[in-house]
């Protein structure tokens, strides 16, 4: 055991590290694509016209947003196979970490969605556009943009929340930190730089965000 | 950490999402307690919800202790503690929680630190919620208006007793929503502190899960038992900011 910091070791590290890291990004980008997906999916559920629905949909979204992310992992990466649908490590945090970041965004959209002035609405209906087509053409593309910093917020809340992937052993950053931990007794290299590299990205994409605001003349809600 | 929830605040679409929760909770409570043999495995997981709110409730303390000195070094002190009280948000706010706990439990007993599992996971998940509710409390002192300060000095009101008597009732006010979410927040990381071999409910889940193999059950419990516990975080929420805020109407129609 070494209580001091192993330049050596850092550099035989740094490249499996690299590799974990890529994995982390992909599950990032994935799973935020999905929830980006699922979010819109259920924000418009949440506005449905029928009551069974909309007030389904609200409970799914307040279910998924007061229950751990953790235990929704191992809720579909154990219990799936249970139903006969076994998915691999990877497949199944995906869904989870979409599904609980897809609700969060579903307020997000529904946000912006409720932005729209009605007046195009009314419009829309005047110049005899299906309700469809409004929804597509009309109204999304105007409720979007204000929402984008909002959407980046929890984009780098959902990077750092994907080490979560290593409890059902996804090698990932966070699990190749632990593996190369108890291989070589040497926690503190390993876990340090996991720390650095999620601080270095959430900075460059919190300064990113900024970026994105300035830009497009919003204003996110202060990440609380 | 996913933070902007909309507030408990009572709109009522609020009210009525939580009130399909409450059904829907019922409805799935009654559904699993008619699952065969559950008493089996009940109780165990409701020690484990013990450990789980000893966790939350320490961790808490923590945070808003640390979110208090953090905002206080960060409006009020001198420029070193101002600038310590920044790394400390940011650093705590741009990493994972689950590498600051792996980090206090792992990495802390090389440099002669070691601590207990519970006192790890209490520490990392306050310091990292303290990270965010500092921000919430700044911006809550910020959001109360300067004719406040400029009154309460006409008033010859010194610095300090217009932060206390002033503004920080009118700010705690406005940062009861947002804590609350943070709690339930916390209350969620909780289940992290199961990775540092401390047997809260994830961990009595996962071990129920490996010598019965009742998955579906033992995790919907689970789940429910963490639902009930965040209801009952917004309620205890609800009920404070309701109190807190007739205090300060009180306060005005004195005047």
């Amino acid at each position: 055991m070494n209580a001091h910091w192993d330049w050596n070791y850092v550099h035989e590290i740094l490249p499996i590290l690299g590799e974990a890291a890529l994995i982390t990004l992909q599950a990032t980008l994935l799973g935020f694509a999905l929830a980006l997906v699922i979010g819109l999916v259920l924000a418009v559920c949440r506005m449905a016209a029928n009551p069974l629905v909309r007030h389904a949909a609200a409970a799914v979204v307040e279910f998924i947003r007061s229950t751990p992310l953790l235990i929704q992992i191992f809720f579909l990466y154990y219990g799936l196979p249970e139903f006969g649908l076994a998915l691999d490590a990877m497949l199944a945090g995906l869904i989870a970490i979409g599904l609980h970041y897809g609700a969060y965004c579903a307020e997000v959209y529904r946000a912006g969605i409720d932005n729209v002035p009605r007046g195009q609405w009314e419009a829309a209906a005047a110049l005899n556009l299906p309700p469809q087509a409004t929804f597509r053409r009309i109204i999304l593309p105007q409720a979007i943009p204000p929402i984008v910093p909002a959407l980046g917020n929890y984009l780098v809340a959902l990077f750092k929340e994907t080490p979560l992937l290593s409890a059902i052993g996804v090698l990932e950053l966070m699990q190749t930190a632990k593996i190369l931990g108890s291989e070589s007794f040497q926690y503190t290299e390993p876990i340090t730089l996991v720390g650095l590299y999620f601080l270095v990205f959430s900075l460059l994409a919190s300064a990113l965000i900024r970026l994105l605001e300035r830009r497009l003349g919003v204003r996110a809600a202060p990440r609380s | 950490m996913p933070a902007n929830r909309t507030g408990p605040t009572g709109s009522s679409p609020a009210a009525g999402a939580l009130a399909a929760v409450a059904i829907l909770g019922f409805a799935g409570g009654l559904l699993v307690s008619s699952f065969a043999g559950f008493r089996d495995f009940l109780p165990e997981l409701l020690r484990g919800a013990a450990t789980t709110v000893q966790v939350a409730a320490g961790g808490s303390l923590v945070a808003v202790v640390a979110a208090l000195l953090a905002t206080t070094a960060r409006l009020y002190a001198p420029l070193p503690l101002r600038w310590l009280a920044v790394a400390y948000v940011e650093l705590f706010r741009g990493t994972s929680a689950l590498v600051q706990l792996f980090w206090l439990f792992f990495v802390l007993p090389m440099l002669g630190i070691s601590l207990s599992p519970m006192t790890a996971g209490i520490a990392a998940l306050g310091l990292n919620i303290g990270a965010y509710g500092s921000e919430v409390m700044r911006g809550a002192i910020e959001a109360v208006p300067r004719g406040q300060w400029e009154a309460a000095s006409a008033l010859n009101l010194g610095r300090f007793r217009t932060l206390r008597r002033i503004v920080l009732p009118q700010a705690f006010v406005a940062m009861i929503p947002p804590w609350g979410n943070l709690f339930i927040e916390l209350l969620k990381a909780t289940s992290l502190v199961s990775l540092i071999t401390l047997s809260d409910l994830a961990f009595k889940a996962q071990q129920l899960n490996q010598t019965t193999l009742r998955t579906v059950e033992i995790f919907g419990i689970v789940l429910l038992i963490y639902l009930a516990l965040s209801l009952l975080v917004t309620l205890a929420m609800r009920a404070l900011e309701r109190r807190a805020g007739r205090r300060l109407l009180r306060g005005k129609e004195a005047r």
